[in-house]
């Protein structure tokens, strides 16, 4: 570039320049600090959470990029204000004619990259406790256990919870618009509801996720992240409610959700509820559950054979 | 450099320094430019067909807007009738098509095609029929998706997402009406594409290297390659999709071999670098505006320049962070939340650049200048919202929610919208010789930014809070009603910010003050010309020497006649 020919002002000082600023974004990143446990519940500002470890450790995730974001918006933002309202245009005065900085414009590049590594960092910190289910709180007969270390961080798909302590695995299917969930055979029964699925607390369990005919997505925001059910694929997640979760004299503990992909004209209708109940209560569910899909399965094959053999 | 010493010229120094003598040259046209409504009509005029673009353009904002300012009333209120399920579907289908494939990424076509050529001082585009024959092409794109509301208008979203577009679900026309769009406009940016970067490459005036190249032309190369890239990939993507609802083939049923997650990787690959098509004209625009209200140089010129190149090289590299929620490994994940962090150094530092040059400026508040800041200050916001959402297990509480639906905004609105209004309110006194009404346009923006903030802002709530998004109801006890209520407030003052610009527009055409070839005593060579310009656009090609061409010409006439050309700072341009 040519030198401009109009008399060279003298070169910005660098910390004169940002020295303001970076003052009141940290000023401003205090306060944002203080506040930021008090409004932690509001949902204003925060995703939900209390579900499951997974959606907490998401929160905690959340919450530091959040603190970052906000020193990065009020120190830029505030910038960019206090330059309109410091230079603006009056009489006499003559704007300095500066091209560039490149030690100015080299520090900043780097500052940015140095924000981004430790966010990076952070997150495969807190990744595996997010991705891979861990052990359940309770054995098979309802005892509780001890907290078992994390499991090791995996590279590729979810892993399976860690052996030696009871899971439960749970198919979910998406139709155009409902939810159906497949639990595992009882006595050579096939147990399965729609819209509510019923769950043990304490117990990790670990979701198989499908979809029958178009895209859908299963999110139940208090219980962790989306997972997009797909035809053709099977997608992974998992949930664990604490033990505590259930207030004391109630017999469940309620979580909603709904589909979070447009799957046709009642997406919004496509609702799902997460119950979580007491491990006995859970298998007297089971039971009767059972009791009732064979009962009515009979009842159909009856019905059938009357409607055939009067037919013949 | 020689120094001329002041002549008998103390009386024209008293003027205000826009009715002083001013270097321009006039041009002597061969023959009567054609006029009439029927020259649009045969023109191949870069000018005309620059502004038949932009008036098109407003046609399909004003239509986009009022959809969604259909949806916004829908969703006021919880449990509410006043559309039904199937309407609601086709309204955010043909707001986002519109919004993107309609408005966005041809009115930087349109801005490109009046300026282009204007500042890098040539008389036309490489191809000018070709160039008109894209304008024609999207035209009649345009009006094979908005003829489908006659039968059945597409309901699928505008990324018609399989299984769901296919003809088992959607067995409605609409599709076809969407597809058939997408291959008009995309045939239409892709030749729009390769003319301006022939011309780009070929017709620069004297001097120009490529390190005297504005930035708002830096940004149209780069959107133009973006261009090359994309939409050929997605006009090939969508006639898979007419194949498979049509002709039997099955590239994305999964019972007969095909794949559904292929389709959502074909379309953001598209969808990703599109988001940069739509965003880096608008950086061209403030990286434009910024240096002729603070009247310093750009700062740090060749950093926005690899900035744009940079964003565009990491915008073909982070597609899948639209797909963290589907079946993927996590490796796949962490590689597309590295380069989804990665493009936001570039990003950075253009905004950090943009903030330096109005540093120890000399500001005027114009309105051109306060749309660009505005929408500067948006997009920050916009960039930001990005880092939670490319944090891929962040992203997995967020995606499909409205928090989403508000990043997107505030970086697509923020920016682009935004840049729009600056880019009009900066070039229309050249493309029309009119100035807009200042003070209504200031009006304009405060319910324009007002409106944008009172709208978005509260859409991260709802998001957080659970609220999918493309729901056309939810209940009253899901506690998202307040959320809405704000949301559809803002909108409406959206929408009266557009028409007192819509209003100003119009007034202006007939009324506006003379503008004079040069009215803010700006750096780029467009503004060499008289305003309009004629046919031809230069008699006379000046020899370019640096980035800011403007101000040497203004300075060799200082040094030549000693009348000074300059601006000073908080004098007015005109005598009011």
């Amino acid at each position: 570039m040519p030198k401009p020919s109009v008399p060279r002002m003298p070169k910005p000082s660098v910390p004169r320049m940002l020295g303001l600023p970076v003052a009141r974004g940290l000023a401003a990143a205090v306060v944002g600090l203080a506040l930021a446990p008090a409004a932690a519940h509001a949902g204003w500002l925060f995703p939900e959470k209390g579900g499951s470890p997974n959606a907490d450790r998401i929160w905690t995730l959340y919450l530091l990029i959040f603190i970052l974001a906000t020193i990065v918006f009020v120190g830029v933002g505030g910038a960019l204000l206090w330059a309109m309202v410091k230079f603006r245009a009056r009489r006499g005065q003559v704007a300095a004619q500066i091209h560039g900085n490149t030690r100015l414009e080299i520090g900043w590049t780097v500052g940015a990259f140095l924000i981004l590594v430790f966010i990076t960092v952070f997150t495969f910190v807190t990744l595996p406790g997010i991705k891979n289910p861990p052990a359940s709180d309770i054995d098979e007969n309802g005892n509780p256990v001890a907290a078992s270390a994390n499991p090791l961080y995996a590279s590729t798909d979810q892993p399976p919870p860690p052996a030696g302590t009871p899971s439960l695995n749970l198919r979910v299917d998406g139709q155009q618009y409902v939810w159906r969930y497949q639990y595992p055979e009882q006595d050579d029964t096939r147990v399965f509801s729609y819209v509510d699925m019923v769950v043990p607390v304490g117990i990790t369990v670990t979701l198989d996720i499908t979809a029958d005919d178009v895209a859908h997505s299963w999110w139940i925001p208090k219980l962790g992240g989306k997972m997009d059910a797909l035809p053709g694929y099977t997608n992974k997640t998992w949930f664990k409610i604490p033990l505590d979760a259930i207030a004391e004299g109630e017999r469940q503990v309620v979580y909603d959700g709904q589909c979070a992909e447009l799957c046709g004209r009642n997406h919004a209708n496509m609702v799902a509820r997460v119950i979580g109940m007491r491990l006995p209560d859970y298998e007297a569910w089971v039971q009767d559950k059972a009791a009732e899909i064979e009962q009515a399965q009979e009842q159909a094959a009856q019905t059938r054979e009357q409607l055939l053999g009067g037919d013949e | 450099m020689a120094t001329t010493s002041p002549t008998e010229t103390t009386e024209t120094t008293e003027l205000p320094i826009l009715e002083r003598p001013v270097p321009h040259i006039i041009a002597h046209a061969a023959r009567r430019d054609p006029s009439g409504w029927t020259s649009y009509f045969t023109t191949t005029d870069h000018k005309k067909i620059g502004i038949l673009y932009l008036y098109t353009v407003l046609v399909f904002f004003v239509l986009g807007g009022i959809e969604a300012l259909l949806m916004r009333l829908q969703l006021g209120t919880p449990e509410n009738s006043f559309l039904t399920p199937e309407i609601y579907n086709q309204l955010f289908t043909m707001h986002g098509t519109t919004m993107i494939f309609l408005v966005i990424v041809p009115v930087w076509a349109g801005f490109a095609n009046y300026l282009l050529p204007l500042m890098i001082g040539a008389r036309d585009v490489a191809f000018p029929r070709l160039n008109a024959w894209s304008y024609w092409m999207f035209l009649f794109g345009g009006l094979a998706l908005y003829a489908s509301f006659f039968f059945s208008p597409p309901e699928a979203g505008w990324f018609s997402y399989v299984p769901l577009s296919t003809k088992e679900y959607t067995p409605s026309n609409g599709q076809e009406a969407w597809i058939y769009m997408v291959h008009l406009t995309g045939l239409s940016s892709i030749i729009g594409a390769i003319n301006f970067i022939a011309t780009i490459h070929n017709m620069r005036a004297p001097g120009m290297g490529w390190g005297r190249m504005p930035l708002f032309v830096w940004t149209i190369l780069i959107y133009a390659y973006l261009i090359m890239l994309a939409l050929t990939s997605l006009t090939a993507t969508v006639t898979m999709l007419l194949l498979d609802r049509n002709f039997g083939t099955n590239f994305f049923d999964p019972n007969e071999g095909g794949s559904a997650l292929l389709w959502q990787h074909l379309f953001w690959f598209f969808g990703h670098p599109e988001v940069y098509i739509l965003v880096l004209p608008a950086f061209g625009v403030f990286s434009e505006v910024l240096p002729v209200f603070a009247r310093k140089p750009i700062f740090g010129y060749k950093a926005i320049a690899a900035a744009t190149a940079g964003i565009a090289f990491l915008g073909v590299l982070v597609w899948a962070h639209h797909m963290f929620s589907t079946p993927m490994s996590t490796v796949v994940l962490a590689f597309f939340m590295l380069s989804s962090f990665l493009i936001a150094v570039p990003t950075g530092v253009k905004i950090f650049n943009w903030i330096a040059t109005l540093w120890r400026g000399t500001v005027e508040y114009r309105v051109a200048l306060i749309y660009c800041v505005g929408g500067i200050f948006t997009f920050l916001m916009g960039g930001i919202t990005g880092i939670f959402l490319a944090v891929f297990p962040i992203d997995w509480q967020l995606t499909d929610t409205y928090f989403v639906v508000a990043h997107f905004h505030y970086t697509a609105f923020g920016a682009s919208a935004f840049a729009m209004v600056a880019a009009l309110y900066f070039w229309f006194p050249k493309m029309s010789g009119r100035m807009l009404n200042e003070a209504l346009g200031k009006v304009s923006f405060a319910f324009f930014f007002v409106g944008f903030h009172v709208t978005f802002l509260i859409q991260h709530s709802a998001g957080l809070d659970g609220m999918p998004r493309r729901i056309y109801e939810y209940s009253p006890e899901s506690g998202w009603q307040l959320y809405n209520l704000i949301s559809t407030v803002g909108a409406f003052l959206i929408a009266l910010g557009v028409l007192l610009t819509v209003v100003n527009l119009v007034r202006s055409l007939k009324k506006g003050t003379v503008a004079g070839p040069d009215p803010w005593k700006a750096n780029t060579l467009e503004w060499f010309t008289p305003s309009p310009p004629p046919e031809n656009n230069f008699d006379v090609v000046p020899r370019v020497r640096s980035v800011e061409p403007m101000k040497d010409i203004r300075r060799q006439v200082e040094q030549q006649t000693g009348v000074v050309q300059q601006y000073e700072s908080g004098k007015p341009l005109l005598r009011r």
